[in-house]
């Protein structure tokens, strides 16, 4: 059975209740398809189940195949740093349709991002450490493609929609 | 399927229409050997797709990954073209499945090879192997594990 290394820790980007007993990780890629279909279920989850689930993405960018996906990380650490890493990675996957090299500046300033900071931390090295231990991580807690869901830390075999009504059965 | 300590048996596989590649020349290398049962699985889930991405980190444990599978040179041309992959594709192909049969790896019903991985060392020596259900894709977590546990020797 496969589990998350390394665990939940200060580098992460957290969504919901501290307190909350579910943990749910996705890794995640802004321009694979299946990831995009995952994102309204994934808004939905945390709709429903509110302060019972606490929410992590990680990056895992299929670059190879995806030409964008590792700049849309950039965009989407970049806009971290000035506090709106979850603007962005909605504004992404609410995007992605038109996914292209030109998207990242608007978003960035649709979300009201600092414009110049946001495109000098885009180049910064910093950046490109952080997504690559992401996906350093999600390698080691074996990602098989994406997304790919770890709830409490163990690999969920399964979509969003999968994972949806596992918890919609474990929280009745 | 063979098994950690068995000698792994060489093999010489087609990668293009004009080379082929042989598992001998490989000695001083570690060698990951992927079989799957076919090209053109689904993008996102697909386990040379994720391969792919991972070249460099199994460089830096100075392994080379090879994809087996008995479809035909032209068509891993074609699928690695489609895919952008990064590295050779083995055509098990002509006797149709001699290479997965040596390794215990051939599924006889569907006349496909089966999911399984082999981690081979620099001597030659089977390090780790793993089958996985046809249907899932394992990842990559076992190979580098197995790879990380070959370079503390």
């Amino acid at each position: 059975m496969s589990t998350l290394k390394p665990e939940i820790n200060s580098q992460d980007h957290i969504q919901g209740d501290d307190s909350a007993s579910i943990t749910i990780v996705e890794f995640g890629d802004y321009q694979c398809p299946y990831c995009g279909d995952a994102y309204p279920i994934m808004k939905e989850i945390e709709e429903t189940f509110g302060h019972q689930i606490k929410f992590i993405f990680r990056h895992f960018p299929l670059a190879n195949a995806h030409e964008y996906a590792f700049p849309a990380a950039i965009a989407a650490e970049a806009a971290a740093l000035q506090g709106k890493f979850w603007e962005m990675h909605d504004a992404l996957y609410e995007n992605q349709y038109r996914l292209n090299a030109e998207l990242f500046d608007e978003l960035a300033e649709t979300i009201g991002l600092d414009l110049e900071q946001f495109q000098q931390d885009s180049a910064s090295e910093e950046i490109k450490t952080i997504i690559e231990d992401n996906f350093d991580s999600g390698m080691r807690s074996g990602v098989n493609g994406t997304p790919s869901f770890y709830v409490n830390g163990t690999k969920f075999d399964g979509g969003a929609a999968d994972l949806y009504q596992m918890l919609k059965e474990s929280t009745e | 399927m063979l098994e950690k300590g068995a000698t792994a048996p060489d093999f010489e596989l087609n990668a293009t229409p004009d080379q082929k590649i042989k598992l001998k020349d490989f000695k001083g290398k570690n060698v990951i050997l992927a079989f799957y049962p076919a090209d053109w699985s689904p993008v996102c889930s697909d386990q040379m797709a994720l391969y792919n991405e991972m070249l460099k980190y199994f460089s830096k444990y100075d392994a080379q990954i090879f994809g087996v599978s008995v479809d035909s040179v032209w068509c891993h041309l074609a699928f690695e073209e489609n895919r952008k992959l990064h590295f050779p594709l083995l055509a098990d192909f002509e006797p149709k499945g001699a290479v997965s049969k040596a390794y215990g790896v051939y599924d006889e019903e569907v006349g496909e090879s089966k999911r399984a991985l082999f981690v081979i060392d620099k001597e030659g020596k089977i390090a780790w192997s793993y089958l996985s259900p046809v249907a899932v894709n394992p990842g990559a977590d076992g190979i580098l594990d197995a790879l990380e546990e070959l370079s503390k020797k």
